[in-house]
């Protein structure tokens, strides 16, 4: 069989797309009409989109999911509380994690490889094991409480275990090399030559740090927060196993919404607000993800 | 312009019949986006000639060769070889083959599996496939090199089977992009007379693209410079040395003189310049089609210009072809100096002279006050 | 310039110090004997008693052997979508559906699991009204949502590799007469099976680990290995459960381990044969 230039094209570019069409975009379709109809006991648990009623046609949108998230305070607070948290541990995994990723840019050429190999293996392991780890080392009778206990450090053990820190600690803990990774793609491209003529200017460590070496690795800042920021808002497993049972984030509430409740248009609708919250996130991302692959043609 | 003897007409195909140019280039322009590469270029390459594109970066010769070798398609115009039309056809069915710069050689594959892709690829038999690629590596002189991989050679070696994936198919046209650009001063000797070699051998037409005029001036039987994606000039590389059309080509190809004026005299094998920069009048033995008054540039290789203590006439200062000034600088380049003389306008002139004796007459030396003379049909004179 | 990199490498140390206790306190309490697991019972410990529950244990066997199945699958299919993807996005220059393309090959990669898994689970119940297909949930359905998010990881990675790529070798491949098709099987896939590879790897890898979208599109009969742990560890640390992570990373560990002794052997070959082109010279 001999395709034309075009036809192969067209096979090649369009099999993924189909299966992304239908499997990842008409989803959100799916979701998005679903947030708009209600909860009743049927199979499927939601109203129909087209109701007939007296032999006509009628579009049935109900708005009371949304209505029932904005009134509800519940909701709201889940919103912005896991903004908040997801906002607070990428700056921490930020805070962290370039500094690391520094240190591996400038350490020797034979030493780099094993370093990276050594941030990357922990990712290459279960990320349910390693969240399930910290369980261990926070509870109340934990590692660390047995240390500082035995050490004399405290006398009582410390409530480590569902409190915000245990859940800053576990997004920063998981997603820790994906900070990691763009930011050393970032600095190991820089010039070293830039900071040798910077101290030769008279520049103290500093300020060359901050003039010249902060703003050329911003690309490599805003890649890596966007890779923490934006998932860690949606997150359910670390809260659900390290966080607080008296505020829940958002990711919790939807799926809570949706195997508790069984109420799938308003877990649609926690789902379409946490898109809309995200939206502008994810293009920034995308639009990082493209400049990135034009810089290296 | 200029009328001379020999010099072909830059733009006109040589003769009016398509069917005779093995390749012609019919007002092909490419454009990307708003730049244009290739500004309405037509050329005729003649079958078994080897012909250079030479030009700086940016001159588009490299788009033009990968216009030839399918890679890119022409915006405007249209491309034959051997007088088909090879506007539809892709590049894997054109009877084009190129010699890459970087040589392309599939890195996980021997030099024999390299050099029998192409042939795989018209389903001959494995017994024709291994005799036609033990022949074309022989003629390479690379036979004893057949099952070694590319990065276990040296560059030289590796150019060699890029020469021989290439020629194995024969086709009709070959394109080498830049194949002297790799390699050091000695080999690159070497290889431009082995490529002359196989070439007359197998009788294949060459495209070469180049950037280097050393280069262009061994392989080409014609060139065609190119500048800003337009051909400036084509021609043998004597016409184009010796008879500049533009002053771009002058100054581009070796080096030049070149000095603004206005015409005083003209006739049908004469004209006269008055140069002010230059401090005399140039007598020029070729007519220049030019009228009286108008500014042209006359132009004067470096060689053509003999430099004395003495002047030309008998004591007295001469009329025209003849200006005084003092030596700057001397660059002794083993074979020949190249003296830059400062004349009495201030404009410094650049001649180079052989150095035919040892010891002998007293060298000219720095600060000396010096004549400078030529004949009446070494200027050029340039219009544009 | 001396304080900048001693601050750094301090950060470095430390760092790798965060990432590692939590993985080295699970290891060693593996061994312990108590079932409280972090009290370290001296008098009994170290014993290997719970990996002989875990390799005993039936539905922690059942529920691993179910999730290597899906990420095979799954790997395999990503691979071959993302392959795909890539070499469109890095190859075709500007064509219509581009920017989709791009856009849906770039959005699972941040989007939260647990949006993707519920818009997920909702086609497959849309698809059923529709179509009568898929008959519920259950290992197909599992599967087909791992090939959808894994295939952006792979795109991911196909697409830089290509984009690093010296095309000449394509152009030249296709001056001597090869078809698209053959250029690339013959030309393209030898030299990106390096980053291919790595993309299945990544792919199998977050197939078998993944919880949350599993957990949406899972029907009652297939448990994966990461629902299985999910159920257990919810409600307090187990003991088996430290002796699975323990070889887990030991499995990951000596695979890394293995392939880079490997990619310096390949290494080292390629810089002799250097020389000893070099030596001989032309």
């Amino acid at each position: 069989m001999r395709l034309t230039q075009s036809a192969g094209r067209r096979l090649v570019a369009g099999v993924p797309i189909l299966w992304l069409l239908v499997l990842f975009l008409i989803p959100f379709i799916i979701v998005f009409r679903i947030s708009f109809s209600e909860v009743r006991l049927a199979i499927p648990p939601y109203t129909p989109l087209i109701s007939w009623r007296h032999g006509t046609p009628s579009l049935e949108v109900h708005t009371s999911a949304y209505a029932f998230l904005f009134t509800d305070p519940l909701y709201v607070s889940s919103y912005l509380y896991s903004l908040k948290v997801a906002a607070v541990s990428t700056v921490c995994c930020l805070l962290i994690g370039y500094p690391m990723a520094y240190a591996i840019a400038r350490a020797g050429a034979a030493t780099r490889p094993v370093l990276l190999m050594l941030i990357v293996l922990p990712f290459w392991t279960s990320f349910l094991l390693r969240v399930y780890a910290w369980i261990g080392l926070l509870k109340n009778n934990g590692v660390i409480n047995n240390v500082l206990l035995y050490l004399g450090v405290i006398h009582h053990p410390l409530a480590l275990l569902q409190t915000d820190f245990a859940v800053y600690i576990g997004i920063v803990y998981s997603y820790l090399p994906f900070m990691i990774l763009p930011l050393y793609a970032n600095l190991e491209k820089h010039d070293p030559a830039l900071l040798e003529a910077a101290a030769d200017l008279g520049a103290r460590p500093l300020r060359a740090f901050l003039a010249i070496t902060l703003p050329q690795s911003l690309a490599g800042i805003v890649a890596g927060a966007l890779l923490v920021f934006i998932p860690a808002v949606g997150e359910y497993v670390i809260p659900t196993l390290l966080g607080r049972t008296d505020q829940l984030m958002i990711g919790r509430v939807l799926s809570d919404e949706f195997f508790e409740n069984r109420d799938w248009p308003v877990a649609s609708a926690v789902a379409i607000l946490i898109l809309l919250l995200l939206v502008i996130p994810i293009m920034l991302f995308q639009r990082t993800q493209r400049s990135e692959l034009e810089a290296s043609r | 312009m200029i009328a001379t003897p020999k010099a072909s007409a830059p733009h006109m195909p040589d003769s009016a019949d398509p069917a005779s140019a093995y390749v012609r280039i019919a007002n092909v322009t490419k454009k990307f986006g708003d730049f244009v590469a290739v500004d309405d270029v037509s050329l005729d390459i003649r079958r078994g000639e080897i012909f250079c594109l030479l030009g700086g970066s940016g001159s588009g010769k490299t788009t033009l060769l990968r216009m030839l070798a399918g890679f890119e398609r022409p915006s405007a115009g249209t491309i034959y070889i051997d007088g088909a039309d090879m506007s539809a056809i892709p590049p894997y069915e054109r009877p084009v083959n190129m010699m890459f710069q970087s040589y392309a050689l599939f890195p996980h594959m021997s030099v024999e599996k390299n050099v029998a892709f192409g042939l795989e690829q018209e389903h001959l038999g494995r017994d024709a496939i291994r005799h036609q690629v033990g022949e074309i590596l022989d003629i390479v002189k690379m036979g004893a090199f057949g099952a070694r991989k590319p990065h276990q050679l040296s560059g030289g070696q590796r150019q060699r089977v890029a020469l021989a994936r290439a020629l194995v198919k024969r086709p009709k046209l070959l394109l080498l992009d830049e194949p002297l650009a790799a390699l050091d001063k000695k080999l690159r000797e070497h290889t431009q007379f082995e490529l002359l070699n196989i070439q007359q051998r197998l009788g294949v037409t060459f495209i070469v693209v180049t950037h280097d005029q050393e280069e262009a001036m061994t392989l080409g039987q014609r060139l065609g410079v190119m500048n800003h994606g337009r051909i400036a000039q084509v021609g043998t590389p004597s016409d184009i040395y010796e008879s500049p059309a533009t002053r771009f080509v002058a100054d581009f190809i070796g080096s030049v003189n070149m000095f603004e004026g206005q015409v005083s005299d003209e006739g049908a094998d004469f004209v006269r310049i008055q140069c002010a920069e230059l401090g005399c009048q140039v007598h020029a033995e070729r007519g220049s089609g030019c009228a009286r008054g108008a500014t042209v540039w006359t132009a004067i290789r470096p060689e053509k210009i003999h430099l004395s203590r003495q002047s030309a006439g008998n004591g007295a200062a001469p009329a025209e072809n003849a200006v005084r000034g003092t030596v700057r600088e001397i660059a002794y380049m083993g074979d020949m100096s190249v003296y830059l003389v400062q004349i009495d306008s201030g404009k410094m002139v650049r001649v180079t002279l052989p150095n035919v004796t040892r010891g002998g007459e007293r060298p000219i030396i720095r600060e000396e006050r010096v004549w400078l003379s030529w004949h009446g049909s070494s200027p050029v004179v340039l219009t544009e | 310039m001396r304080s900048r990199a001693l601050f750094a490498r301090t950060a470095l140390v430390l760092g790798l110090v965060f990432l590692y206790v939590p993985i080295l306190s699970m290891i060693v309490f593996s061994f312990n004997n108590s079932r409280l697991v972090t009290v370290w019972d001296a008098a009994h410990s170290p014993t290997l008693k719970w990996y002989v529950a875990l390799v005993s244990n039936e539905q922690i066997l059942r529920a691993a052997w179910l999730s290597i199945r899906i990420a095979l699958i799954a790997a395999s299919c990503a691979v071959v979508l993302g392959t795909l993807a890539g070499m469109a996005l890095a190859r075709f220059g500007a064509f219509r559906g581009r920017l989709l393309l791009a856009g849906m090959t770039t959005a699972p990669i941040v989007m939260p699991e647990v949006i993707t898994g519920l818009s997920l689970l909702l086609l497959f119940v849309a698809l059923q009204q529709l179509i009568g297909w898929p008959r519920g949930v259950g290992a197909v359905t599992i599967a087909l949502a791992h090939i959808t998010f894994c295939m952006a990881y792979v795109t991911v990675v196909v697409q830089s590799r290509l984009t690093g790529f010296d095309e000449s070798l394509e152009e030249a491949a296709m001056d001597l007469g090869a078809r698209p098709l053959v250029v690339f099987l013959r030309v393209t896939l030898p030299l990106i099976l390096p980053a291919i590879a790595s993309g299945w790897l990544l792919a199998f890898t977050l197939s078998w680990d993944d919880l949350v979208i599993t957990q949406f599109v899972a029907g009652p009969g297939s448990s994966t290995l990461p629902m299985v742990i999910f159920s257990k560890v919810r409600f307090g640390v187990t003991p088996d459960i430290n002796a699975l992570a323990t070889i887990m990373v030991l499995v990951v560990a000596s695979g890394i381990a293995i392939s880079t002794v490997w990619m310096r052997y390949r290494q080292k070959r390629r810089e002799r044969d250097l020389q000893l082109a070099a030596a001989a010279n032309l």
